[in-house]
């Protein structure tokens, strides 16, 4: 019994605690403020955009550390906040409205390092300052727009199969198909359940209907699909802001939660995330006439809607085409007229739609209306209750059937040209959006926070050192190394897994973690100083000492591993912030005081006849 | 260095009765108090506005209050936070003021009423249907947690130890939310975080000490469950204590370093470090043997040799 490791375990340890040594790294060279400038027109910052930014600071007198051009955007890196300031505000005044300037913090980890792939770890809002909005979509909105569209699709199907019906409706949670005679409703059941597989068919012989609904999977779908929607389209505004690693998440059924880290202008932020807009195409209706409309006698089918002057349009209700088709749009100056002109890209499914719905209607106005959806208190289900603004922003004649590239001409001016391709291209959302939940830390919080968080884990981390040097000698000293080492683990494992966010109770749970850590090293300790009162040899109380500690060790980390992996799945924010430095925590500490003390204490008193041990 | 030289067992299970009668007055009175008390919740649960203004001298809480009362915000609770300079206002949840324009109004009403300069640190504005969700999720990972710990214990101990484990760990729970209610303090995202971290250090514990009377009952031929129990808890009773002093140690940093915005899952673990040793010691004892838990129930059915049935060393 003579305690040695073999070579590889010695390795493996002093191997791993090195990697994670070198991934911690980044953190001590912590980060430099920057200043990020990207293109919003879809339009990448260049070698142009780096020339123009480098002269401006240069006559501003602006110092700066280092200028680069990546990934399309020129990031400037200075020396102290005061230089950051000020290049902010002067070239965001210089650049115009063609690039948006963003304050940055960038990781001034050595190229070396971050060649390896090494990042410092990403803090919290509560850490860094900055923005955290809780969004809810307004799903009722969503599933009356998906009705509506059931409404068309049917019409057009039966159509198609030249079925003949007498109506197609929206009736309470679905549509109702009203025929005139019993066979067309069994022809068109089996028509429609042919592309409609995952609806629900109930025919009423006695009413000559067909009432079609969503079936429960169906339902989900819809809803997941509209949140998902929202997502993307909410990501894309995100980006427009040029924030550093913003978050855009689901959160539950019906929210989104948005973060963005370093963004002190709320207003600006809120402006662009919370813009519910959504466009749409109709006809404009030319049988009718609009002054009888508005005198009351508005045709079925048809709608009146004012524009941006405050003219009324008569509309047809139909809807041609739904801003979500939309995948980019520009604005232009047409070269043969010199007129302004916006330049739009559909997707496939908006592209087929919309050559459909434009065929027939060459050489006849159409209509671009803007809605807005405002949140305008709460239901009585405590859900939020919105309201809808509708303004015509266009009308342009169709030139030609539509595919998936046209153009909208008609404009009064340039710069009304360049506002409509904005709205389009930040998209529509699918269902309107509220914001209900919004916290803002300001950057001098956040600082504050990380230095009393640092504080507190360092006079805990020097308390249990002192504590555990004074009660178990040597082998205390030991276990004040796996501390150590557990720190530069968990600090190593937090920084390279991508996921992970330091926060305040994130702060916590490493502050715990050094608390709990110390148990495994004392349970093994004190099973030592057991074996030694039984009258073991020295080796045999340190074999038998961690050979019993283990399974114990093993059981109390599991159980507590398994509560920690549970918040992280179930919890939220602050809850899931601790849940994974906890997680993390156990782990390393699981290796360090088990099998990284063993190494040591192995190296200083292994292989040696020693009749007396202090402990 | 030693603080407890033990030769002699303690008898810690003969006062099993009175600790017995001492846990079940503190669940009721806790009980009594969350009923009648109710806790506090704080603004993640309850949905409303939070403010916090840094002055540039001490603020005059006072006249923040007038300024606030005479603008129609007389449910404003003010009050400090961390120190003089910074002031922390709650408003309730109101639907016709939108949230961004609430935080601008109410700071242009505090520097109308003061010559300082002053400095918006933080603003919070959570929807109440948010506060329910979390109410929710909160409580729906605190069961899920009980149930797969509950499991575990069972299947890797004995179900009398499983029983006993959750029994203590719902007994910590109790009893710090009770703590909460009877002070009155604020309950927030962080003080559920840190009443979950209480069941995973009490887990902790009370595993440590299930572990040791299993090996004792497997190990020990002789002696009564209640004998063996007393001699389990007397050899962990120093590990205990030093991991309980270790860890409080640290929490004592953080409530005293850690700044106001953790004071309470300072708090809340503070005392749930000591509420989780007294629990591992005598409430999950104190079960395993109220459910007559006894040698055969833990010794294999298959003599084996010693360490076969320890899990194989995974490094």
């Amino acid at each position: 019994m003579l305690n040695k490791y073999p070579l590889w375990k010695n390795v493996m340890v002093v191997l791993l605690i090195a990697i994670a040594a070198l991934y911690a790294l980044p953190n001590y060279y912590g980060e430099d403020p920057a200043v990020q400038v990207s293109g919003t027109k879809g339009v990448q910052a260049n070698a142009g955009t780096l020339d123009t930014v480098t002269e401006h600071l240069q006559t501003q007198g602006i110092n700066y550390s280092s200028i680069a051009l990546k990934d399309g955007q020129v990031l400037v890196r200075f020396a102290d906040y005061e230089a950051q300031q000020r290049a902010n505000e002067s070239l965001a005044n210089h650049l115009g409205s063609e690039y948006s300037v963003a304050l940055n913090l960038t990781p001034a980890t050595p190229d070396w390092l971050a060649g390896l792939g090494g990042t410092p770890m990403k803090l919290g809002l509560d850490l860094s300052g900055g923005v955290h909005f809780l969004m809810e979509v307004d799903m009722a909105t969503a599933m009356s727009r998906a009705q509506e569209s059931m409404v068309g699709d049917f019409r057009t199907q039966l159509r198609n199969e030249k079925i003949r019906y007498r109506s197609v409706k929206e009736s309470g949670d679905g549509v109702e198909i009203v025929f005139r005679n019993v066979e067309d409703i069994d022809r068109a059941e089996d028509v429609l359940k042919r592309t409609y597989g995952d609806y629900l068919f109930n025919d009423n012989e006695e009413r000559m209907s067909l009432k079609v609904t969503m079936s429960d999977a169906k339902l989900k779908e819809t809803r997941e699909y509209a949140l998902q929607q929202n997502i993307t389209i909410i990501r894309n505004r995100v980006n427009e802001l040029g924030v550093a690693e913003p978050l855009v998440q689901r959160q539950g059924a019906k929210h989104i939660v948005v973060e963005l880290p370093g963004i002190q202008d709320t207003a600006r932020a809120k402006e662009i995330l919370g813009a519910t807009a959504t466009l749409q195409f109709h006809m404009v209706d030319q049988d009718h006439d609009v002054i009888d409309a508005v005198n009351g006698r508005v045709p079925p089918g048809s709608f009146l809607v004012n524009d941006q002057d405050g003219r009324p349009q008569l509309l047809k209700k139909r809807i041609m085409l739904r801003g979500e088709h939309i995948v980019n749009a520009k604005s232009s100056l047409d070269p043969e007229t010199s007129q302004p002109q916006v330049n739009i890209d559909l997707d496939n499914k908006g592209g087929s739609l919309f050559s459909n719905a434009t065929k027939d209607n060459i050489g006849k106005p159409m209509a671009t209306v803007f809605i807005e959806s405002k949140a305008v208190g709460t239901n009585p289900d405590g859900s939020i209750k919105f309201e809808k603004e509708m303004e015509v922003i266009s009308v342009a004649t169709i030139q030609a059937r539509l595919g998936k590239s046209f153009r909208i001409t008609g404009q009064e001016s340039p710069a009304a040209a360049h506002n409509l391709a904005l709205l389009l291209r930040a998209g529509a959302l699918i269902a309107p959006i509220a914001i209900v939940e919004e916290r803002t830390v300001g950057p001098s919080l956040g600082a504050e926070n990380v230095e009393l968080g640092m504080q507190a884990i360092m006079w805990g981390f020097v308390l249990v050192l002192g504590f555990m040097i004074m009660y178990y000698k040597k082998f205390g000293l030991v276990a004040n190394l796996a501390l150590a080492a557990n720190l530069v683990l968990i600090v190593g494992v937090m920084s390279l897994i991508p996921g992970a966010t330091l926060t305040l109770p994130g702060m916590a749970g490493i502050v715990l973690t050094v608390g709990m850590a110390v148990d495994a090293n004392v349970l093994i300790f004190e099973r030592i100083r057991e074996e030694l009162r039984e009258g073991q040899s020295v080796q045999q109380s340190i074999h038998r000492g961690y050979d019993s500690a283990f399974s114990t060790i093993f059981d109390a980390n599991i159980t507590t591993l398994i509560a920690a992996i549970i918040l992280f799945a179930v919890g939220t924010g602050p809850i899931k912030g601790f849940a994974v430095t906890l997680s993390i925590g156990i782990i390393t500490s699981m290796f360090t005081s088990i099998v990284g003390t063993r190494a040591v204490v192995n190296a200083i008193w292994g292989g040696k006849r020693l009749n007396k041990l202090s402990i | 260095m030693q603080f407890l030289k033990l030769n002699n067992t303690i008898a810690f299970m003969s006062v099993r009765k009175i600790t017995s009668i001492i846990s079940i007055i503190l669940v009721i009175a806790s009980l009594v108090s969350l009923s009648v008390n109710k806790l506090n919740w704080g603004l993640d649960f309850t949905g409303g506005t939070l403010i916090e203004v840094g002055f540039e001298q001490d603020a005059d809480l006072k006249q923040v209050r007038a300024v606030l009362a005479q603008g129609g915000y007389d449910d404003a609770v003010v009050q400090l936070f961390g120190s003089a300079k910074d002031v922390l206002i709650r408003l309730a949840h109101r639907d016709d003021v939108k949230a961004e324009m609430l935080g601008n109004e109410i700071l242009s009403m505090l520097t109308e009423g003061t010559s300082q300069q002053l400095e918006m640190r933080r603003i919070e504005f959570v929807g109440a249907a948010v506060g329910e969700e979390l109410t929710e999720q909160g409580g729906l990972a605190m069961l899920t947690a009980l149930i797969c710990i509950l499991i575990y214990v069972a299947f890797r101990f004995e179900w009398r130890f499983a029983l006993g484990s959750v029994t203590a760990l719902a007994h910590d729970v109790i009893l710090t939310l009770g703590l909460f209610s009877v002070l009155g303090l604020e309950f927030d995202l962080t003080v559920l975080a840190a009443v979950l971290a209480v069941i995973g250090y009490s887990l902790n514990d009370t595993i440590v000490v299930s572990d040791r009377i299993r090996e004792n009952f497997r190990k020990l031929r002789k002696g009564t469950p209640e004998e063996i129990i007393n001699i389990s808890l007397t050899q962990t009773l120093s590990r205990t204590m030093i991991t309980s002093l270790t860890t409080f140690l640290v929490l004592l940093a953080l409530f005293f370093k850690g700044g106001a915005l953790i004071h309470g899952f300072a708090t809340a673990l503070l005392f749930g470090i000591i509420i989780g040793t007294y629990s591992s010691i005598y409430v999950a004892s104190t079960v395993a043997l109220g459910l007559g838990i006894s040698k055969e129930d833990l010794i294999p059915e298959v003599v084996e040799k010693e360490g076969e049935d320890q899990e194989p060393f995974p490094l």
